[in-house]
């Protein structure tokens, strides 16, 4: 790839990410954050090429680690944001029923 | 790399955009992180099949490794460390970055295939990545309060120093290409550095330093993708760096602290100003918590006002309970939350959400203020700070100017704090000893738990 394309991609990823995320309410910053960062774990595509291309054991074992920590960030990142993400889930309000308010604290309880 | 994997790489970037897209609105996010996550499972699966790979032992055995830790991790996190979690998600993403790049750039030397775009580019990326590494971990043991540590006089010199020898290793990376030992010392001194940089900022401010090693992490992705001159790893490397530079920047307004303020001169002494004795002196008014009840009791319209020491006090359910009892008498109740209520960006909406407080209740910052001159009571649970209202009022107070939640503007306030003791700032809180506010000094959950009955007594 010619580097001055690369530059540009560069250049007009940045402008979109800018745009995508002002939108964002302060209410999803952490779910953002932790999404945002498993995305950033894109680099398990590198860290792939670099453990199976087969040049010297040494690099192999650098893409081994490099798979490693990538893959933590991407299955813990994603993983992490859909769980603080189901409670943010519409919950029913007042006049749900005394059945609903006692399952509901019941689980509260649990999590704690 | 042949057109299929350039075509799968394009429609991963697609779906990260979707994703991120989504991500802004309660009602799609979890789509939207869906989209994230299939984006990343098609890049995964495409590069498995192109032609560059040649064994899978060592590629299975870190994508079982890093699943499994990963898996563990996420579901058995507790929402209150979920800054510990994301900081360290963010070091690992560095971490790989280094690898990604020190594995490339040695590659391209036995094989005297490097250039020297590649050379420049492996740098960056070694330089980006191991800061993050290093500082996410620093940044991981001042979360957790196991790490105490906050530098040594000179350090800055040091910090300096540091910057310059990275600059020479990265020339020489360049102009001496085939010697693999320059891309470890740059990682070596990066990784010093980013201890360095991390190590002197705490408290309030983490915030700000998770949002940045989030950018940088994402930074991390582009100088490796500049290596490894691959589009997926610049576009969504890019999307992070943007999306982490974005909340930085709201962190610091909602500080009114500069970057460079936060990086460079930590800490804001509360030196000066008037004493806590001449402010509290004779002012202060305790309360009970029957005698909160009954206010509560007789009010239209609650706002609650939570800070990080109700997340220390873990009163998030008690106080989703006090919420529900106050709405079952037709009070309205609302909660007010502060750009920086949490040890992260959105932190505190977290927690009241896992305690099942909808996000139609949690107000932002500037939405509710215009509101507290129609609240008859309103509760501070463990904020300080952020509801001082010196910081509209005295321009040399070390908080001057920062954007405070304007409690003090409603009908009652009742504090909930242990003591008079100061919040991270070092100041005295003019608010504990104002005519139409009264202290309920205690434990968090304790105190919320006791009003909660005194309030089905009544």
């Amino acid at each position: 790839m010619d580097l001055l394309i690369a530059v540009t991609l560069f250049a007009l990823a940045v402008f979109l990410g800018v745009e995508l995320i002002t939108k964002v309410p302060p209410t999803l910053h952490t779910p953002l954050m932790s999404g945002s960062n498993a995305i950033s774990g894109i680099t398990i595509v590198g860290a792939l090429v670099a453990a199976g291309a087969d040049h010297s054991t040494f690099t192999a074992v650098l893409g081994f680690a490099a798979v490693t920590l990538a893959m933590i960030n991407v299955v813990g990142g994603f993983l992490v944001t859909h769980r603080m993400l189901g409670m943010f889930g519409p919950k029913r309000r007042r006049g749900d029923s005394a059945e609903d308010r006692a399952a509901s604290s019941a689980e509260g309880a649990g999590d704690r | 790399m042949d057109d299929w994997t350039t075509l799968g790489y394009l429609a991963s970037a697609v779906l990260f955009i979707l994703g991120l897209k989504r991500l802004s609105r309660p009602r799609t996010a979890v789509r939207g992180n869906q989209f994230g996550a299939t984006g990343m499972l098609i890049a995964i699966v495409v590069t498995l099949t192109d032609n560059a790979i040649l064994g899978f032992e060592w590629i299975i055995a870190g994508l079982v490794l890093g699943t499994a830790v990963g898996a563990v991790l996420a579901v058995r996190v507790q929402m209150t460390a979920m800054p510990e979690l994301v900081a360290l998600f963010n070091g690992f993403g560095g971490g790989a970055s280094v690898l990604v790049a020190a594995a490339s750039y040695i590659e391209a030397a036995d094989l005297a295939t490097d250039t020297p775009r590649l050379s420049a580019a492996a740098g960056l990326a070694a330089l980006i990545g191991a800061v993050t590494f290093t500082g996410s971990l620093i940044a991981f043991g001042k979360l957790q309060e196991t790490l105490k540590w906050s530098g040594f006089k000179g350090m800055q010199v040091v910090s300096v120093a540091g910057v310059a020898a990275a600059v020479v290793f990265g020339v020489l990376m360049v102009a001496d290409a085939g010697n693999p030992l320059w891309i470890w010392l740059m990682v070596a001194v990066a990784a010093v550095l980013g201890m360095l940089v991390v190590s002197p900022i705490g408290g309030a401010d983490m915030p700000v330093v998770i949002a940045l090693l989030n950018s940088l992490s994402g930074m991390a992705a582009v100088a490796a993708g500049f290596v490894l001159d691959n589009s997926l790893l610049i576009i969504a490397g890019s999307l992070v760096g943007a999306s982490g530079l974005i909340l930085t920047q709201i962190m610091c307004v909602a500080m009114n602290r500069s970057l460079l303020a936060v990086m460079f001169s930590p800490a804001p002494s509360g030196a000066g100003g008037p004493s806590a004795d001449d402010v509290y002196a004779g002012k202060v008014r305790s309360t009970s918590p029957d005698d909160v009840a009954m206010l509560l009791e007789a009010a239209e319209r609650v706002a609650i006002v939570p800070g990080y020491g109700l997340a220390v006090a873990q009163a998030q359910h008690a106080v989703r309970d006090l919420a529900r009892r106050l709405e079952d008498r037709g009070t309205q109740v609302v909660f007010g939350i502060h750009p920086v209520a949490g040890r992260m960006p959105g932190h505190m909406n977290v927690l009241l959400a896992e305690a099942e407080i909808g996000y139609e209740q949690l107000i932002e910052m500037d939405d509710i203020n215009p509101t507290f001159e129609q609240t008859d009571v309103t509760i501070v649970l463990g904020a300080n700070d952020v509801v001082n209202p010196i910081a509209r009022t005295d321009p040399d107070s070390p908080i001057a100017g920062m954007p405070i939640l304007d409690v003090d503007k409603s009908g009652v306030v009742v504090v909930i704090k242990r003591s008079l003791s100061p919040g991270f700032a070092g100041i005295p809180n003019p608010l504990f000893a104002a005519d139409n506010s009264m202290m309920l000094f205690g434990d968090g959950r304790e105190a919320v738990v006791s009003v909660t009955k005194a309030l089905q007594q009544i």
